[in-house]
């Protein structure tokens, strides 16, 4: 009853420990259910989530969510609206404490240390799990003070020239320094939608996190900033953990490894791209990618 | 299927007809609604802006005319058969500085003593010898405090003994009235303000030119005065103001803006914070004069601050602009994009980092356009000044904020009480015109800084 495909066989019960037939998970109902496919070679896993339930005020967004989050990879989240992937993507650096009435249940660990430990400072926790967010929103500085205002915040730099060098090599590595360079005293807000988007991501490396969290960074951009910005998380996957969260399938299918699909506040599948793209392992998986609903 | 193919261009034909017509008929009533609606707006607008243009223009109008009055011009003699008194003593050099000071004061008291009225009126009466005029006359023309502009003349320069020269001396606030019009000439003579011998005067002078309508400087120079008042002026006033302003600032305006960054960026939403803003939100409606009875009984009966002194006025007036100060600021901080904070504190940015470094620098023109209009709205108040005494006659400048004063707006409502009427009444237009003239540069810079904020923004 529990498993209800053929497919699902594949599953490893390793990587899915909620998915063992243990009494309490039977009592669960058939939904709650992920279906899980591991790497064809297993990634180290950076982010370890566990059983995650998230309520805004009496209502609950998010349903027992387990997932392993691996190093240097892009991880998707996709699904309908409101399916919770934002509310969950907000869990990994806690940015749900800012909204009222927000809780949180479960464990979510980076490198196995519990993120929601009363003790953990989340400005330490905020300044190793960056964000970068759905609108593009450069605070109304200059350029130049965008990307120092995290490294200096933070006391990254030790001197003018230190920071001066964080901040071009961040403005590098978001490939906008070529487009820039010459105005970094300008104001950022100033910028077209594409190059705001690049230089908050730029703002986010600048502080070197180990995890960025990007909030369907391209929603509010045309094609060609797009493009830009796929090409830049593919650039950047080679050193950082990247967990996007899209609309677009097809932006899911170009940029990242993994995938996983969301469904009403449910895990309901996650597994390699590629494999969730060609053959997936659940229905509403399968209906959902086809654009039978969504 | 074909069937259906065919007859349904029919029968959508038949069913568009009735409805395009229905629709037509709804557009003309919708078009009409609309006209009707703009006439309303238009209509709305001239009667306002009819109003406010009454307003200024009645203003402007008994205004503008006390921004001059009359002055005389006459050949005053220091005649020393009325100035008998020894020379100015000079430093001997066997005198103490000490010693020569007291002389000079001692002959300085000497001349006050002569009779100064007698000089003015010798100087009128030569300036006219046909009319027969009493002194008192003469005094009735000139203001009472010439006689002390002579005898200030001649300590400084003890030189003019003996000489004429031309004086301009301010003409009284009777002669002033009846130049302007402001009396009915036509009434009986011992009903008019003037005697009958300075009227005559006054009329052969204006014509000759000897009376000259000059520019008011005693408005801005002058504090107020009641035995001349022809003299009287709005310096102590505005300085009363001044202070008051000045404290409002200092007090209300960084216990407010701070008040409102805790409550709206770090209190817990409880009971308690929604009491106190209920409260903040009540105490912005309180009546002024409300403030003024808070201001009587703690400030002056209980702390024992001064009457009548700009300190007890100020932070009466501060009590009255902190809820402002705080629900305009308040409001400035709501409307900051929440992508700003998230973006702050997305990158690890404390919470007090995100408020000080990010979303109060965009609320600065917000705070300080609060700031400025409850600035205004405070030295504009006069309920709550009377009822701390600051309805007072002062015709000393304040020093200190402690000492006694009036501000501008209660010495419009004393200027406007006062029983000279008729001199009083322009005089009272000029000072609303003054104070408006206060309040469109406060505006006016609040305008600027903020332009200037936002364009740095």
């Amino acid at each position: 009853m529990m498993f209800n495909a053929p497919e699902t066989q594949k599953m490893n019960a390793n990587v899915a420990p909620v998915s063992i037939p243990d009494p309490a998970s039977v009592a669960l109902p058939k939904t709650f259910q992920t279906v899980r496919t591991p790497d064809p070679e297993p990634r180290q896993v950076r982010v370890h989530a566990k059983d995650v339930s998230v309520f805004y005020g009496p209502k609950q967004a998010l349903f027992d969510v387990s997932i392993d989050i691996p190093e240097k990879a892009v991880t998707a989240f996709i699904g309908p609206s409101g399916c919770g992937k934002s509310t969950f993507l907000r869990c990994l650096n806690r940015m749900n404490d800012t909204i009222e009435g927000a809780r949180v249940s479960g464990t979510i660990q980076l490198d196995g240390e519990d993120l929601y430990d009363p003790k953990l400072d989340v400005v330490e926790l905020r300044a190793r799990i960056g964000m970068v967010f759905q609108k593009p929103n450069p605070f109304p500085k200059t350029i130049f003070e965008n990307v120092a205002y995290g490294p200096r915040i933070h006391g990254l730099a030790t001197s003018k020239t230190d920071l001066e060098q964080i901040v071009v090599e961040s403005l590098q590595k978001a490939s906008l320094f070529n487009e820039v360079k010459d105005r970094l005293h300008e104001v950022g807000t100033g910028l077209s939608g594409g190059q705001q988007q690049r230089l908050c991501i730029a703002r986010a490396i600048a502080v070197s996190p180990e995890v960025i969290l990007m909030d369907e960074p391209c929603s509010a951009l045309d094609p060609i900033a797009t493009a830009k910005i796929e090409e830049l998380i593919d650039e950047l996957r080679a050193n950082y953990t990247i967990v996007i969260v899209t609309h677009s399938m097809q932006q899911a299918a170009r940029v990242s490894q993994r995938t996983a699909f969301f469904h009403l506040g449910i895990l309901v599948e996650e597994g390699p791209t590629e494999m969730m793209f060609t053959s997936p392992a659940e229905k509403r998986t399968q209906d959902y990618i086809t654009g039978r609903f969504g | 299927m074909t069937v259906s193919a065919v007859s349904s261009p029919k029968s959508s034909a038949a069913a568009s007809s009735p409805n395009r017509s229905r629709i037509q008929a709804s557009l003309k009533r919708r078009r009409g609604a609309e006209t009707r609606f703009r006439f309303y707006g238009i209509a709305s607008v001239t009667i306002a802006i009819g109003f406010v243009l009454f307003l200024f223009g009645t203003i402007l109008h008994d205004g503008v005319p006390a921004f001059w009055q009359p002055v005389v011009k006459v050949d005053v003699t220091f005649d020393p058969a009325v100035i008998k008194v020894e020379p100015k003593p000079v430093q001997q050099p066997d005198q103490s500085p000490a010693a020569f000071q007291r002389a000079n004061l001692d002959w300085q008291r000497k001349v006050s003593l002569l009779n100064w009225n007698r000089i003015v009126e010798n100087s009128v009466r030569a300036e006219a010898p046909d009319i027969q005029m009493t002194p008192r006359d003469i005094q009735a023309m000139i203001s009472q405090n010439e006689r002390y502009r002579l005898r200030n003349m001649f300590i400084e320069n003890p030189d003019l003994l003996g000489k004429t020269v031309p004086v301009e001396l301010l003409a009284s606030a009777n002669v002033d009235v009846w130049l302007k019009g402001d009396i009915d000439r036509s009434i009986a003579s011992d009903r008019q303000q003037l005697p009958e011998a300075a009227r005559t005067l006054a009329d052969r002078f204006y014509e000759d030119g000897r009376i000259r309508m000059a520019f008011a400087s005693v408005l801005f120079t002058n504090t107020d005065s009641r035995n001349a008042p022809a003299e009287a002026g709005l310096l102590g006033a505005f300085i009363g103001s001044l202070y008051m302003m000045i404290i409002v600032i200092v007090l209300a305006v960084p216990v407010g803006v701070a008040s409102a960054i805790y409550l709206e960026e770090f209190a817990p939403k409880n009971r308690l914070t929604d009491l106190i803003e209920v409260n903040i939100n009540n105490l912005a409606a309180v009546p002024s004069i409300v403030f003024g009875l808070l201001g009587a009984a703690v400030f002056i009966n209980y702390f024992h601050l001064p009457l009548s002194a700009p300190l007890a006025g100020g932070l009466v007036l501060s009590l009255m602009t902190l809820p402002t100060v705080i629900i305009a600021t308040r409001a400035a901080l709501r409307a900051v994009p929440p992508s700003l904070r998230q973006a702050a504190l997305g990158l690890g940015a404390s919470r007090t980092q995100t408020v000080f470094h990010h979303v109060l620098p965009v609320t600065y023109p917000g705070i300080l356009t609060a700031t400025i209009i409850g600035v205004a709205q405070a030295i504009g108040e006069t309920a709550p000044l009377l009822l701390i005494g600051m309805n007072a006659f002062v015709t000393s400048l304040p020093v200190s904020p402690l000492d006694q004063s009036t501000a501008l707006p209660v010495q419009i409502f004393l200027w406007e009480g006062n029983e000279n009427r008729n001199y009083f009444e322009p005089k009272t237009a000029a000072a609303i015109i003054i104070l408006l003239t206060v309040m469109l540069a406060l505006n006016a810079i609040a305008i600027v800084l903020r332009s200037r904020f936002e364009r740095r923004a």
